[in-house]
């Protein structure tokens, strides 16, 4: 586990038909980096999140998971999460009208023969991370509460538990704070303090440039599915940022490229 | 007091429980308009004969309805599954006719089922279509092997597998004026086949994919399901039970007939709805169906013999149903739990001891509404 990078991406590319959503990506995540994904909608971020955890498979490019070669083909969304790599994504997590501990199951259940699931011990170890990870106390919520009567604040509460109780190395945040008051925004920032923390590695990605900014240690800026930009925190400021990427939605940069 | 109402808040949380109540309601009804019938066993036998394809059909339509897909093919199985049946018993001599028919029977299906996934999962067709123009097929396929004649079987009541599955089983039911009744093997079947597929859905990886698939297939996605194979898996598991079905029907009634399982479509949906499952997909009453397929199914023979005249049967289909999906609703989104939470707002008392549930939240920002001092401050 003593791997430089928890992920490496080496000339990515990913086409739809004939559409060219990423273009020649490299990245390199450090194993204990917190990394800033920004860009504006239809940028790539979200295409490439979904390669990283094996829900598209890329059209060519490598792909290293804590300095393994990961084969391509053979990737899948379960291989990414045996390799740590857990996903919070903005509304997609959970399913809504499941009870909680089946959402923090759902895809790796703990089994009986014949795929039958062990109900007692996964509501045991739900129940554990929902005081312990989560800090679910009081409030009437319990491991048989609907996803539905969570607040979003709650529901990113149970994805970042999840993320966390599955011991992930990299976890990936795709947009986690959209619809959230700030209260709740606050909470998930601190979360991802906490992965810096625990030693792990983050990406997030944010529409919320304040927020990127705090947490992250380097920002990856991306446009029409290509990289752009690579910056680390010790050399720009908020404002310079904030300006960097203003050019990038106004097409002034188009020219210089 | 607090005893009483958590109790009736744990007891309304029972799977089925109000379509069971409805079942029971209807049926004290029934005994009290006409005694004679259904204070007698052979009524209710009766009933669980004509049932029991319906419901075994109703089973693998709930999970096909909580996945959020819907299917309208499940009438040509029942004919197109009876007629392999009936074709291997009369061309395949030997003790093994019958179970070949049965095999070939449940691989038909197997096989129309497959095609339908194929069209849902993998061509994209919503659900509807694809099934809907299998139905059309399917059926036309029947009539033309059939050359749309009925075909008898038989000889079949002296072959085991016709006490295996629609036999009686003699010995359970009281006797109705000195003749023993038998329960019909077919309902002990379907019985068993309601308790397997409860745990299939309930408390197995395939059924939580399929609850995860209907609540939303892009998380189920994202959470490592394969979607695809699953919707395929479904389709597949609903073709093996309708052409169950369709041989259980042909067993019992001893003759298969093009048109049969054409009168199934919307009994068997309207089953599934009653129980409590939702259109909008995610979540499957296996109880409720079971108790829905009964509602149905009792609804002619009890309203005929209650004296009415047969002209309101239809109505009463409708009204039974409307009321028990309204009260599914009601129970299954929690407002009973809001009409109390209102009853205590307009000061209705309420012993202590729950607290606790209530305490810590974000009481801050509501209007001070002065709480009564603990029962021990007194």
């Amino acid at each position: 586990m003593a791997a430089e990078y928890a992920l490496q991406m080496v000339n990515i590319e990913k086409y739809f038909g004939r559409v060219c959503a990423l273009r020649n990506v490299n990245i390199a995540i450090g194993s204990n980096e917190i990394v800033g994904l920004i860009g504006d909608n239809g940028a790539g971020k979200s295409t490439m999140v979904k390669v990283l955890t094996g829900v598209h498979r890329p059209t060519s490019g490598d792909m290293y998971i804590a300095g393994r070669k990961v084969d391509p083909r053979r990737y899948s969304v379960k291989r990414a999460h045996e390799y740590g790599i857990e996903t919070v994504y903005q509304d997609k997590s959970l399913g809504e009208k499941q009870v909680l501990w089946r959402n923090f199951f759902i895809g790796r259940q703990v089994t009986l023969p014949f795929g039958f699931i062990n109900v007692k011990k996964e509501k045991e170890i739900a129940q554990e991370i929902m005081l312990n990870t989560i800090g679910f106390r009081g409030r009437g919520i319990t491991v048989d509460s609907k996803v539905s009567k969570l607040s979003g604040g709650e529901r990113q509460g149970v994805a970042i538990g999840r993320a966390m109780h599955f011991e992930a190395e990299l976890i990936v945040l795709d947009e986690p704070t959209v619809a959230l008051s700030l209260k709740e925004v606050r909470k998930v920032l601190d979360f991802v303090h906490q992965i810096k923390v625990g030693g792990k590695a983050c990406i997030y990605i944010s529409h919320t440039i304040t927020d990127v900014y705090e947490v992250a240690d380097r920002f990856i800026v991306m446009d029409r599915g290509e990289i752009v930009g690579d910056i680390r925190k010790e050399d720009t400021s908020l404002q310079e940022l904030d300006q960097y990427l203003l050019s990038y939605s106004h097409g002034l940069r188009d020219r210089a490229e | 007091m607090t005893q009483i109402r958590s109790f009736i808040r744990a007891f309304s949380k029972i799977e089925g429980v109000a379509v069971a109540g409805v079942l029971a309601l209807l049926y004290v009804v029934f005994i009290m308009t006409s005694p004679e019938v259904f204070t007698k066993p052979r009524i209710y036998t009766s009933f669980m004969q004509t049932i029991s394809p319906q419901l075994i059909i109703g089973l693998a339509l709930t999970f096909v309805i909580t996945a959020g897909e819907i299917d309208l093919s499940f009438p040509a199985v029942v004919a197109l599954g009876g007629f392999m049946f009936v074709w291997a018993y009369n061309h395949i001599d030997g003790a093994m006719g019958p179970w070949i028919g049965l095999a070939l029977a449940l691989l038909v299906g197997a096989g129309i089922g497959w095609i339908n996934g194929i069209m849902v999962a993998h061509l994209g067709v919503p659900s509807i279509m694809a099934t809907l123009a299998a139905q059309f097929f399917w059926y036309g396929v029947t009539i033309l092997v059939a050359d749309g004649k009925s075909i008898a079987l038989t000889g079949i009541r002296d072959e085991p597998i016709y006490e295996v599955f629609v036999g009686r089983i003699q010995g359970i039911l009281p006797d109705q004026r000195g003749v023993p009744v038998g329960l019909p093997a077919q309902a002990v079947w379907a019985l068993a086949m309601t308790i397997f597929m409860w745990f299939i859905l309930n408390r197995h990886k395939f059924g939580e994919a399929v609850m995860f698939i209907g609540d939303n297939p892009d998380v189920a996605r994202v959470m490592g399901i394969n979607v695809e194979a699953t919707r395929v898996q479904l389709f597949v598991m609903m073709g093996v039970m309708a052409a169950f079905a369709g041989v259980i029907l042909t067993l019992d009634i001893n003759v298969f007939f093009p048109t049969q399982g054409e009168g199934y479509l919307l009994p068997v949906m309207a089953a599934v709805f009653i129980g409590g499952t939702s259109i909008a997909g995610g979540v499957g009453v296996i109880v409720g169906t079971f108790f829905g397929a009964y509602i149905i199914g009792s609804l002619e023979a009890g309203v005929v013999a209650s004296g009415i005249s047969g002209y309101w049967v239809q109505l009463v289909k409708g009204l039974v149903m409307g009321a028990s999906i309204i009260l599914n609703i009601l129970l299954g989104e929690g407002r009973i739990a809001g009409y109390s939470e209102k009853l205590r707002q307009w000061g209705v008392p309420m012993g202590g001891s729950s607290g606790s549930s209530y305490g810590g939240g974000n009481g801050g920002d509501r209007a001070s509404i002065p709480e009564a001092p603990p029962p021990d401050a007194a």
